[in-house]
Order: C-alpha cells, then structure tokens, then sequence
C-alpha cells in the first residue's frame, strides 16, 4: 500500500533530538529516524522499547563459555592428553588456568559475532539488500525524521517548519 | 556549602575510638617471649600445635633462622609471627586507606590532563577525598620509618643480621637498604602531596579568576603529575609491599597495585557522590555521572582481575620454585580469603553492575561498593600477611580495630575538607557540559 510521508531533513543531532522531543509532545507518531550515526537517547525520546540485545549478548556469552569449557576438555584432556610444560595431568581442574584465556576469547567471540548477526537478522539486513533510507545524505551529514501523514500535510509542515529542519519534503513510499 | 554534620562527625570519632582500642588491644595481646606464643597457639588451635607451628617454606625465619635446634626457631619463628600481627594489620589498614586517597589523586590527574566533560562537577568531592593523602601518607611513612628503627619485623630485608646471611638480598642492598627506602618514600609521598595541593590551589583560584590560566596550569601540571605518578606508584609497590618478601618478584606488580587503588577510588568517589546527594547537596550531579561512576568500578574491576590471573597464570605455568612460593603460601594458607577476595573483586562486580540499569541505582552502586572495597582490603591483606605473619593470620580484633580507626579518621578528614569550600566548581570552563551530562 502506498502512503504518503513527510520527511524532515536535519543536519544537526542535538537540533534532531529537539525536534523529535517537540513532535512527540504533539502526540504525532514518527515512523523512523534516519541517522549517519547512532545518536545516545534518541530511542528514548522516540518511545522505542527498549532494545533486549544485550540479553542475547549475555546468553551468547554463556555459550561461548561453555564451548570453550567442553572443548578443552575433549581436546586436551579426553581426545588426545597433552604434556605442555611438565603438567602431564589427566585432571581437567588442574590445567583449568591454562584454559581461562580461552574461555575469555571464546566468551568475546560469541557474544561479539552472534549478537552482530542477531542485530542484522532483527533488522533485516543482508548482503546486497536495497538501501532503505530515503535520502542518501543520511549515510553522510544529514538526519531525516519520517512521519506518515493522514490528512495532515499543512500542520505537520508547520511543526517541522518550526524545529529546525533544513529542509521538508513529501514523498510517496511504498512500505509496509 | 556542605556542613559536616554533627551526626557524621560523632560517627567518625566514635569508629576512631573504638578503633584506637582495638588496635591498642591488639598490641598488648600479642605475646612478648617464645612461651606465651606457643601457650597463645595451643590455646588457639585446641592442641593443634603440630600443625600450627608448621612452617611456610618462603616465610621470614627461614631466612632469619641461624644454625641451631630447630624446633627452637620454629618457636621463635611463631613469636616473631605473633609479634608481627598487630603491626602487620596496623600497616594493612593505614595502606588500605591511603591508597583510596592516591588512587582518586590518580582519576582527578587524568580527568585533568584529559580535559573531561563530564566530570567536573565532582571535581570538589575528588579533592576532598584526596586531602586525606596527606594524614594517611604521613602515618604510612610514620609505620615505615618504625619499621627502619626495628620496631617491627615486616622488612625482613632491613634486618642486618639477615641480611649477612642472605647472598640474595646483600645482592639487592644497594637499591634494598633502609637509607634509600626512605628517601624513595619521602620523595614519592612529598610530590603526591606536593601535587594535590597545588593542583587544589589552582581549581580554587580558577573560581574567582576572571580568565583560564589556572585551569590549563592545572591541566600542565596534571600531565606532569601523571608521569611521575606512574613511575611513583610502581616503585612505591615494589617497596611497600613486594619488599615484604624480598626474594620475590613480579613485573607487573605496580600495575596490580594500582589496579586495585584506582578502583578502590573510584567506588569511594562513587559512595561520597551518592552520600552528598542523599543529603540534598550537589543538585546537578544526575543518574549519569553515577552511571559512569560505575562503569569504571565495573571496568577497572575486570581489569584487575585481567592482572590478577596474568600474575598467577605465568607463575602457575612456570613453576619456578623461587616464584611459585607466592602462590603456593597464599594457596595453602590463604585459601579462603585469596579466592575470596577474586569472588568479591571480579565475580561480584561482574554479575552485580553488567546490567546497564542497575549502574543507575544508587544503593545498588553502594552495596556492589562495599563489596569492592572488602574485596581490595582483602587484596592487600593478602599481599602483606603470608609474608609477615605467615600462617598465623586471623581476622580479629588488631585487623577490624585498625579498619575502624582508619574509617573514622578518612571520613572525618575528607568530609571536613568537603565542608571548607562551595561543592561545586563555578568557573570551570567545561562545568556547563558537565552540568548537561546525560546518556
């Protein structure tokens, strides 16, 4: 279905949170904000829930260290026992210290590359995706805030006119 | 203006007192002749004296003990051990305390020499933490120079007679010698204090100056301070700590050291912070600053950890007799509070302050630093007794005697330098952004 946007062009962060604080005390819904940057606070002040990534980064981690766990025990005490540095021990606790950098690497790795690739899934990115944002100054120095219009067109381009935004556009866009 | 109120100024004088008894108790219990020690360990272990009197193999009297019956300097041995114990919890806590003061003199340099946004509104209360370097540096110096005179025997190195028979340390005399100790302590302690107070003279004039000179000499002085800090610092560990066992080393003890102080500090800016506030003062300090506050604690705390395990793991890995004995009395003797102290300093940390909400919550942030500070006093602990008092440690009346004097003395020192100036900064230039601090 196709609806109809305004889109307001900022070129500053600290002006964008300004505005987007201004539209939401005008109870108008924002669609989405495009930024050249993650700007701190701006899913607050845009009423987005809160994000639950660093939970999968927490359990992620636990993963990674019991994989590091498990499979220092399976190759260096089970598979094949190994004498480094005159420990010829079959013990898996008495070589443990030996093992704390990788359980610490393999910790970092999984909650690193899998919350990374969780972000792309949730936000449905892949390689070779069509770009999404409208303008391609948002991958540069300009901001854009997007609100769908129902019937409004002239009150919110006088509220946007009012928040400093650079420049106002309306396109159409075919979306959800 | 902050009042130092009467309620807190009576708690202090108070945990002084009792501290005062506590740490005077201790003396006057600790055993004068071989006989009251062996009567005060036998009573001690229930008829255990075989095991009590068994001996660390790195601990001092075996360098100390002459040729001769052997049981016989076993006993004396327990004396010297015994004798030690007030001393050595006396020397704990006034380190303890003193290293609180270096380690937030250490974060206000770098907030300085880094020209930080954000921090200048607790800029006074890092400063009225730092005033206590100079009580707490004095009586540091105070127990080191009675230890030069022999009044105790936590440098086993500064006896002569050991070292006449110890080729190791007349190795180390030129540089291990009582003279130049000193010398090393009074210069590291005057340039700390030296620094503190200038670098406080400037931050005062800087709020009735009407340009910024003060402001970027303090920013001078606090990158020169920050040089001779880290060489300081790491020499003072070497001497005030590592020395306790002189035949030992470690390479990157000094950054143990301050790993745990800067730390310490932290959380004691962090506790200050949150006190003052609860008190309705500093009404521009937000969640944030507290938030940031106890990132640091968070951070720093995996950092020490990060040395911690670096120290043990190559010595572990390694085994060389002359290393492992470190590891093998804390081990054996330590057991409890040496893997304690990593559950309290890295697991306790780790679990209590991950969630980025909770580093928001004030009484969250204090009772994760109550358990930091233990856990850092507990790491001190363990650097001093095995090597002084062997295996003869408790935690009783000289040790909690000595915390409580030295609590009392640095919450009266500090709070009383809160209460001399306006708690917030008016001149600085970067107050306003600090002011607008938010995340």
């Amino acid at each position: 279905m196709a609806s109809k946007v305004i889109q307001a062009f900022y070129n500053d962060d600290d002006v964008l949170m300004h505005a987007v604080k201004k539209v939401k005390a005008a109870k108008h819904h924002i669609e989405e904000v495009y930024c050249p940057f993650p700007v701190h606070g701006l899913d607050k002040a845009m009423g987005l829930a809160p994000t639950r990534i660093a939970i999968t980064s927490f359990l992620y981690g636990c993963v990674g260290l019991t994989v590091a766990i498990v499979m220092m025990n399976f190759i260096m005490i089970k598979d094949w026992p190994q004498d480094i540095g005159g420990k010829p021990s079959f013990s898996y606790i008495e070589n443990m210290p030996a093992f704390v950098p990788i359980m610490f690497e393999l910790t970092v790795f999984f909650a690193a590359h899998l919350m990374v690739i969780t972000f792309y899934l949730r936000s449905r990115l892949w390689p070779f995706k069509k770009a999404e944002n409208p303008d391609v100054r948002t991958t540069d120095d300009h901001f854009v805030m997007e609100i769908e219009i129902h019937g409004n067109e002239q009150e919110l381009k006088d509220l946007l006119a009012g928040t400093g935004a650079v420049e106002i556009n309306i396109s159409e866009k075919n979306s959800h | 203006m902050y009042t130092f109120s009467n309620r807190l100024k009576l708690g202090s004088i108070i945990l002084m007192a009792v501290g005062l008894l506590g740490i005077i108790g201790g003396f006057v219990m600790a055993p004068g002749t071989v006989e009251e020690a062996k009567a005060m360990v036998a009573a001690h272990d229930d008829g255990h004296e075989a095991a009590a009197s068994h001996d660390s193999e790195n601990s001092h009297a075996a360098a100390a003990s002459h040729e001769g019956d052997h049981s016989a300097s076993h006993d004396e041995h327990l004396l010297d051990q015994l004798k030690n114990r007030p001393w050595a919890a006396l020397y704990v806590a006034a380190f303890f305390f003193m290293m609180i003061a270096l380690g937030v003199l250490a974060f206000y340099a770098i907030q300085r020499a880094a020209q930080a946004g954000w921090s200048p509104l607790l800029f006074r209360v890092m400063e009225g933490i730092t005033a206590y370097l100079v009580p707490g540096g004095i009586i540091v110096f105070v127990i080191l120079v009675l230890s030069v005179l022999h009044m105790n025997h936590l440098f086993i190195w500064m006896d002569a007679d050991v070292v006449a028979h110890d080729e190791l340390l007349q190795g180390k005399s030129g540089y291990l010698n009582p003279t130049f100790f000193l010398i090393r302590a009074a210069i590291f302690l005057g340039g700390w204090i030296a620094y503190r107070e200038y670098s406080r003279k400037l931050s005062l004039k800087q709020d009735e100056s009407n340009d910024n000179s003060n402001f970027k000499m303090n920013f001078r002085i606090s990158a020169a301070f920050l040089v001779f800090y880290l060489i300081s610092e790491s020499i003072m560990s070497w001497d005030w700590i590592m020395s306790v066992e002189p035949h030992w080393f470690s390479t990157l003890f000094g950054w143990y050291i301050f790993a745990s102080m800067f730390v310490s500090g932290i959380t004691v800016i962090a506790m200050v912070t949150i006190y003052l506030k609860s008190k309705g003062y500093l009404p521009d300090v937000n969640d944030s600053h507290i938030h940031d506050l106890a990132k640091f604690m968070f951070g720093i705390s995996i950092f020490w950890t990060y040395l911690w395990f670096s120290q043990f793991m190559l010595i572990w890995y390694s085994n060389i007799p002359e290393e492992v004995t470190y590891y093998v009395t804390r081990i054996e003797d330590y057991k409890l509070p040496f893997f304690g102290m990593v559950a309290m300093n890295f697991l306790f940390p780790l679990l209590l302050l991950m969630n980025s909400d909770y580093k928001r919550i004030n009484w969250f942030v204090v009772m994760a630093g109550i358990v930091i500070l233990a856990g850092h006093y507990m790491d001190i602990f363990n650097a001093i007794m095995p090597s002084t008092v062997g295996d003869q440690w408790f935690i009783g009346i000289p040790e909690i005697g000595a915390i409580l004097f030295f609590a009392g003395l640095f919450i009266f020192w500090v709070f009383r330098a809160l209460s001399t100036v306006p708690l917030q900064p008016k001149r600085n230039p970067f107050i306003e952004e600090s002011r607008h601090f938010h995340y």
